[in-house]
């Protein structure tokens, strides 16, 4: 393989660049140099700032402090269009297509070849999609809708887009997580005669194995700083996993092991048309049960289901013995439920409130008397569970807008732990928080599951799923793949149901 | 490699080939279904009275038709991108008056044209600057600009009046004359909807308008120039507001500081019938144009067939829930087809 001669110009670099959000240090004085001809991994863990990083990369992001090499001089990058005019194509890892639009036109937009007077070229575009799809070899047909694409079509139409135009710089974060293999070996075989015609790769994935398949070299991020970049060629998977992790995994997932008990939510053929389909599985007492699988393939909407959110066309959940009626959280929550959604800024907390509001949302039946709200009772509820968690704040009166994620995140626990609650499900409870506060919600999962709570967490974080759970369910495109047990749960078997490569495995008892 | 995934590629791509053009059906069922109603209406009305859709009958349809058509094109532009204009009324009132005012000083019907279109094309700009830069929903920003320009308007017309006889004859002529039962003013208004119509759909702006709609974060990643481009949408749907206000002022020849009062509804519900969507992206001008044609033919039809007209607004507003109600059904049936086929595609490729 081509190595670079060490005074060799980067095509595209960053010269310790640092970003922050609001109290957030997403970048802290990170260096990255792309070469031409080389396929470069960025290594890190969710939330070691990966994506910010290829966001500052594409011109979405500008750095706070730092700067961005082109060519060896600096540029300012003042939108997408400037990084795309530069020669620099994104793959996000979530689509972002145009529903409305056919998937030629979103593979062109902006750029569409035209005729005489500038006019669009439709039948060029067209064609155009279509010899991309051939040379990806698959088959979609270009003047579809991208509205009903599956998840794994969506990214394929997002490759396409990035090969449409000759980039210099490609950067992929997370191609192939939703891929079948056949997919992702076509696509690296595309990237590779990329690659060979000189163009520089940046490549993200949380499979190892396709890092040192694909790439050179690797730099690696921990919590939003810089932690190594070198030649793959001699480093082993752990050698890497080190780097990424930087603790010992068992300070970072601080499982208990418990007695677990009677089964505390049962859910049997649970069956949402065209979304999931005949789902079952149990979580009893004193377990955490992972539910692992590619995004998009309906394990958020099935939690939903089971708390009410959406309704089920078939099926039935009991709690406890209780059966629920279908599209009723409120009979979900008196039976004991709770849900912590995906995502704790649109779903999980009202963001204008306060913190002591935002906990007292679940709390109207205690805190309210003759239908009036006792605020000193309300308070008194928040504090409790704010002290509790250790939330940092100034005041309980402070906008939880201004709160960092992991403290957010701690709120939105708070808010549910205060109903007391018999069967807790948690949907990417780690999601984009530092790895000090992760540690401590495993922590709170893990004494709550020995104090008797059903807990049922959902994530995508892999490490995580292997790392808390007593059981793992895995989903594949709406149904449920594969239920593995602890002492069998591996990166590769839960890979391998996810993305439906496994035969179905043993069926749900 | 190309050569040995030949045979397989076939099958499932004919048959996606094939819910294809049923999803293209369906979509361009949507104007399909406007101008049917649209027939069907005029051609009963036509059967239980004879005079109809006489020579003056059928140029009196598209003359009440033209304004509304030229306001819900602009309209369109602006509801495709997900964004809105409520000032449309305000803006045609003023710039009417503009245009009367002018003319009555003794300008050209040609300058007194361009300076209306020039107003509302100035307001449009203000609207879209708002818009775009204040980042604040666009019914809130056009809803403040539509009483502030209605404001100006009122103190500036006070309890003025432009009438006929005080405007050039060759202008008044312009609004009422045409080529047999054709008015000038709605080939002027047919020649604005086919190059809207175009410029939408064969021009890369007029392309990143429905990107723009369809999703605004994706647009904003794709390098799209999301500010410039509702800037081009609100200056365009000004522009057509205030010509709008000058054929309205050739038209009727008398306009007040009222004029063009509570247009912007009437021009919103004519966008909607048509089947331009209001959460952006799909739908077409001329969809948008269909639309305001029914909704003003009614205001014809019940007096021809004996029915008094103080049952307009109900029909109107009986037609709006309707048309809603049809663009739901469609986008389930859609979405029910496309699920359908992702299935079809899925299996075909592991088999």
């Amino acid at each position: 393989m081509t190595q670079p001669e060490p005074d060799a110009t980067p095509v595209l670099a960053l010269e310790e660049v640092s970003k922050s959000f609001g109290a957030v240090r997403a970048l802290r004085g990170v260096s990255l140099r792309l070469y031409a001809g080389e396929a470069h991994a960025l290594a890190g863990e969710n939330g070691a700032g990966k994506s910010t990083l290829i966001k500052a990369l594409a011109g979405v992001h500008r750095p706070d402090t730092g700067t961005v090499l082109l060519d060896g001089s600096p540029v300012e990058f003042h939108g997408p269009a400037d990084a795309r005019d530069a020669g620099v194509a994104v793959i996000y890892q979530e689509p972002t297509l145009f529903p409305d639009l056919s998937v030629a036109e979103n593979i062109f937009v902006g750029r569409q070849p035209t005729r005489s007077f500038g006019r669009v070229d439709h039948r060029a575009v067209k064609q155009a999609a279509a010899d991309l799809f051939a040379r990806l070899g698959v088959d979609l047909d270009p003047e579809q809708p991208a509205r009903g694409l599956s998840i794994a079509d969506q990214q394929l139409v997002e490759i396409a887009k990035a090969l449409s135009f000759d980039a210099r710089v490609l950067i992929m974060d997370e191609p192939t997580a939703a891929l079948t293999g056949s997919e992702v070996s076509r696509l690296f075989g595309v990237v590779r005669t990329l690659r060979e015609q000189g163009a520089a790769v940046l490549f993200i994935s949380h499979r190892l194995e396709e890092i040192f398949e694909l790439c050179q070299r690797v730099t690696t991020l921990r919590d939003g700083t810089w932690i190594s970049s070198e030649p793959l060629a001699g480093l082993t998977e752990d050698d890497l996993v080190r780097r990424m992790v930087g603790r010992d995994l068992d300070e970072l997932y601080p499982k208990q092991e418990t007695e677990t008990g009677e089964a505390a939510l049962t859910v049997r053929r649970l069956t949402r048309e065209g979304v999931f389909t005949d789902v079952s599985f149990e979580v009893r007492r004193g377990e955490i049960v992972g539910l692992a699988g590619l995004v998009g393939a309906g394990r958020s909407e099935v939690a939903r289901a089971v708390f009410g959110v959406d309704r089920w066309d078939g099926g039935e959940v009991e709690v406890l013995g209780r059966k629920l009626k279908p599209g009723a959280p409120s009979l979900a929550m008196a039976a004991g439920l709770a849900l912590v959604p995906e995502d704790r800024r649109a779903q999980g907390l009202v963001m204008d409130m306060s913190i002591e509001r935002n906990i007292g949302l679940t709390g109207f039946a205690e805190t309210t008397r003759a239908g009036l709200m006792n605020r000193r009772a309300e308070r008194d509820r928040a504090v409790d569970w704010a002290v509790k968690l250790q939330v940092k704040y100034a005041r309980l009166a402070d906008v939880v807008g201004t709160l960092s994620g992991g403290n957010q995140q701690k709120v939105v626990l708070a808010k549910w732990l205060a109903t007391a609650p018999q069967v807790l499900i948690v949907d990417e409870p780690t999601r984009g928080i530092d790895v000090g506060t992760k540690a401590e919600v495993h922590r709170l999962l893990s004494s709550l599951a020995a104090e008797g709570v059903a807990v049922l967490m959902i994530s995508s974080d892999l490490p995580e799923i292997l790392g808390m759970a007593d059981r793992v369910l895995v989903m594949h495109e709406g149904r449920l793949a594969a239920e593995i047990p602890r002492a069998e749960a591996t990166e590769e078997t839960v890979m391998a149901a996810a993305t439906g490569r496994a035969a179905r495995g043993r069926d749900a008892a | 490699m190309t050569t040995t995934a030949e045979p397989v590629r076939s099958a499932p791509a004919s048959r996606a080939a094939g819910a294809r053009t049923l999803i293209d059906k369906m979509f361009k069922a949507r104007e399909l279904a406007v101008l049917a109603v649209l027939v069907v209406m005029l051609g009963t009305t036509q059967i239980y009275n004879g005079e109809f859709l006489s020579e003056q009958g059928i140029k009196d349809l598209l003359l009440n038709a033209t304004i509304l058509a030229l306001v819900a094109t602009g309209q369109a532009v602006v509801v495709i991108t997900r964004n809105v204009d409520l000032s449309v009324g305000s803006v045609l009132g003023i710039s009417a008056f503009a245009a009367g005012n002018y003319l009555n000083g003794g300008g050209s019907p040609l300058l007194a044209v361009l300076l209306a279109v020039a107003l509302g094309a100035l307001f449009g700009l203000l609207n879209g600057a708002l818009v775009s830069l204040g980042k604040v929903p666009a019914l809130v920003v056009t809803l403040g600009t539509l009483y502030i320009i209605r404001g100006i308007d009122s103190i500036w017309v006070g309890s003025r009046q432009i009438t006929a006889d005080a405007l050039p004859e060759g202008f008044v002529g312009f609004g009422h004359d045409g080529i047999w039962a054709v008015p000038y003013l709605a080939l002027l208004a047919l020649v604005v909807l086919l190059a809207v119509g175009y410029y939408l759909r064969s021009y890369r702006s007029g392309r990143d308008l429905y990107a723009l709609g369809s999703s605004p974060e994706a647009a904003r990643l794709a390098g799209v120039p999301v500010r410039g481009r509702i800037m081009t949408a609100y200056v365009l749907c000004g522009a057509l507001a205030g010509l709008a206000g000058a054929l309205y002022l050739a038209r009727f020849g008398n306009v007040d500081s009222a004029t063009g009062n509570g247009y912007e509804l009437t021009v919103v519900s004519a966008v909607v019938v048509g089947g331009v969507a209001f959460t952006g992206g799909s739908g077409s001008v001329y969809g948008a144009a269909l639309g305001a044609v029914l909704l003003t033919s009614i205001n014809s039809v019940l007096p021809a067939i004996g029915v008094s007209s103080v049952w307009v607004t109900a029909i109107n507003g009986i037609l709006l829930l309707l048309a809603i109600a049809v663009d739901r059904i469609l986008a389930l049936r859609v979405a029910a087809v496309l699920r359908k086929k992702a299935a079809q595609m899925r299996s075909a490729r592991h088999d």
